[in-house]
């Protein structure tokens, strides 16, 4: 099982991401200008401020060459992970519904959340037991979830808020305290909490490997090794 | 073509840069301001500005959160 990390000018979660994914399975570097996945199984689009964030966060990064290759990949049901700038990208390229926002604080969070899994069995939370909340760390400006009101009620409906923050912990005003999402096929999956930075005990809390365990079994269960 | 391209937040959606100014006004003696809302201004020469929508339902706005309004200014 290989997970193909995309690094942007700009990304700096890049090498935490590759790091977590390393200790579930084989992970490489993908360039924004390749167009070629290079055999990869599952993509993750990592955290920073791709292309220096300009304009909107996301939109310049999805026109990168390597994202036309990760739509595709995407399309054939493989499985996209997007966290923090990554969820934003993913969001702008249409792979994911609605959009971030500045937070309603206007200031940049870093602390530690209790998520919720609203779903587990996904092809991203098979590994979370259900009933237990994460502790995963957030860090950004720019992450509070929108869609307009009848797309939520869809997205809850169809099952696609796989986390959400928990009670009183919204660090950035999303709507209904939706931390992460899934597009309908339920294969690209976007959060803003950093589970790469929580895979270690000794930083806190090693309740981020649950995501990229999920994602790995559930590669193996395609693939078979 | 010069054009100019005016983006702001929906609306309904929470501008809370919006609201900070709104409300950093009246500390400056600066009374009666409401539905202060803050967006991006983009100014570019185009050749042809028959794509400006097109540029700005792809990348210049988010149709999602934003809308966009074009002005032709020379």
């Amino acid at each position: 099982m290989k997970f193909g990390i995309v690094r942007f000018p700009g990304s700096c979660d890049d090498v935490d991401a590759l790091l977590a994914a390393e200790r579930v399975g084989d992970a490489t570097m993908l360039w924004h200008a390749d167009r070629d996945l290079h055999g990869v199984d599952a993509v993750i689009v990592p955290g920073g401020f791709s292309y220096g964030d300009y304009l909107r966060a996301g939109a310049i990064a999805r026109f990168a060459p390597v994202m036309e290759e990760v739509a595709e990949f995407a399309r054939t049901g493989s499985l996209v992970l997007g966290i923090c700038n990554g969820f934003q990208v993913l969001c702008e390229a249409g792979l994911l519904p609605g959009a971030l926002l500045p937070n309603v604080s206007l200031r940049f969070v870093c602390r530690q959340v209790d998520l919720d899994v609203e779903r587990a069995g996904t092809p991203f939370t098979r590994a979370c037991e259900p009933d237990r909340p994460l502790s995963i760390p957030v860090k950004h400006t720019t992450g509070r979830y929108y869609a307009p009101e009848p797309d939520l009620d869809a997205l809850e409906a169809a099952g696609q808020v796989l986390l959400r923050y928990a009670p009183g912990q919204n660090p950035n005003g999303s709507a209904r305290d939706i931390a992460g999402v899934c597009n309908r096929a339920g294969n690209v999956f976007g959060l803003m909490p950093h589970p790469e930075h929580a895979v270690d005990p000794l930083t806190g809390s090693a309740d981020g490997l649950s995501i990229f365990e999920s994602m790995r079994a559930q590669v193996g269960d395609r693939i078979p090794a | 073509m010069r054009a100019r391209v005016l983006v702001r937040p929906k609306a309904g959606i929470l501008d809370p840069q919006g609201q900070a100014v709104e409300r950093a006004l009246p500390a400056l003696g600066f009374s009666g301001v409401r539905n202060v809302h803050i967006g991006r201004l983009i100014e570019l020469d185009v050749d042809d500005p028959a794509h400006l929508p097109e540029m700005c339902e792809k990348l210049l706005s988010n149709p999602l959160i934003e809308d966009y309004e074009i002005v032709e200014t020379a």
